[in-house]
């Protein structure tokens, strides 16, 4: 259950860009997750509620867009899409994936006040 | 205030007793240089030497309303961590302290693998040991009974070590320089990937009398480590473990990774174990040496 020390890191997060941009409450916080990432979004909406209370994130509305996994296929030449961290490529089957996308874990929008 | 953490300035708890008089760990990170003494709703430590971060979230007042408005952030998440991680790492660096984070989950035998380890390994080097157990300091006390200084973290509610909570343990610990420092994590397979605290290498340790599929379920550890111990050799006569397909799994999820069978009963391939330390801690130290 690492989502709730993930959590506790984004009211970190969110209260030092409140310092920064000068804001004293949250309405909606977007988070982007990787699907192939470690993180669980129902983990992180289950402590979000909990860890939030009494912080500055107290209430807010939490949105998770979640990104798909995607890797180089050096035998394709190009980006394929990956359903697993480490499978084989979904078109020529043969080769390791790179992944390139998918294992992303940010905050990258807040409605504030 | 802390520039590293923001814990503000406070005490904390007393280091357990030590053989090696010796300096604290290194230099300390930059701006980071202080006994950290922490308000009341931000304490890691008591008088047991044992740090406990169990105890929550820091409350944090509420105030009023103004205008609304949307901002872009785009930050990770895990950018904190990696920072506290960085601060260490230049820290142990600096001290040429080599460092390995021990993964498993729980049961494997990393205590009984330090043991011995320490016991083989401590004419040759300074170690120490960095513990982290939900509850209880019963294996830093496995630990200290060998004569190594060991700090015990308890995470509490957390699953994991954090880069925060390993700087706080290193603050406490007595370690020369040219030493050795074993970070056992959380018995944990999922979660303590994520987290660099610093290390020069994660180790995951996987036992025979677990499933041999294991790095294919739980692929983000073997992925983040460098070193595969595959523990408890010695039982292999008694079960159907397939060593080979366990190292294909590893393999497969993490191309790079090295294994060595071991057993921390009767001593089998804890050779090759600590030779793989010698020349990895010695890439380190050469690395050292490069000009900036």
């Amino acid at each position: 259950m690492h989502e709730m020390s993930l959590v506790e890191s984004i009211v970190e997060l969110v209260e030092d860009e409140g310092r920064k941009q000068d804001f004293l409450r949250v309405r909606m916080i977007r988070l982007a997750v990787g699907a192939l990432g470690h993180a669980e979004p129902e983990a992180l909406r289950f402590c979000f509620d909990a860890i939030t209370k009494g912080t500055i994130v107290d209430g807010a509305r939490l949105e998770i867009e979640r990104v798909p996994g995607e890797g180089w296929c050096s035998g394709c030449r190009r980006i394929v899409p990956l359903e697993e961290r480490f499978a084989v490529c979904p078109a020529c089957g043969n080769y390791q994936v790179q992944m390139t996308a998918g294992d992303e874990l940010r905050v990258t929008e807040m409605e504030v006040e | 205030m802390c520039a590293v953490c923001g814990c503000g300035t406070a005490v904390i708890a007393e280091v357990p007793p030590v053989e090696r008089p010796t300096a604290a760990v290194g230099a300390p990170a930059p701006d980071h240089n202080h006994s950290h003494v922490h308000p009341e709703d931000h304490h890691h430590g008591d008088a047991d030497g044992i740090i406990d971060f169990g105890k929550g979230l820091a409350g944090v007042h509420v105030p009023g309303v103004s205008q609304e408005r949307m901002i872009s952030v785009e930050r990770d998440i895990l950018s904190k961590n990696d920072a506290f991680a960085r601060a260490n790492r230049t820290r142990l660096r600096n001290a040429g302290i080599f460092a390995l984070n021990l993964v498993s989950s729980p049961g494997s035998g990393k205590t009984s693998l330090l043991v011995r380890t320490i016991n083989d390994l401590k004419e040759r080097w300074p170690i120490a040991v960095i513990e982290g157990d939900q509850q209880t300091s019963r294996d830093a006390d496995r630990i200290r009974s060998t004569g190594a200084p060991a700090v015990q973290i308890n995470t509490g509610k957390g699953c994991h070590l954090d880069a925060h909570m390993v700087g706080h343990a290193l603050d406490q610990l007595s370690l020369g320089a040219d030493g050795l420092l074993f970070i056992e994590n959380v018995g944990n397979l999922v979660c303590p990937a994520a987290f660099d605290l610093g290390e020069a290498h994660k180790v995951v340790v996987l036992s025979v009398t677990e499933g041999e599929d294991k790095p294919l379920k739980y692929p983000d550890m073997f992925a983040a480590s460098d070193l595969m111990l595959l523990n408890k050799a010695d039982l292999l006569p008694y079960l159907d473990f397939d060593v080979n397909a366990c190292v294909a799994a590893a393999l497969r999820v993490n191309p790079r990774i090295q294994f060595i069978t071991v057993s921390a009963r009767t001593g089998e391939g804890l050779a090759a174990f600590y030779s793989w330390i010698e020349k990895r801690a010695s890439v380190m130290a050469d690395r050292l040496d490069w000009p900036a």
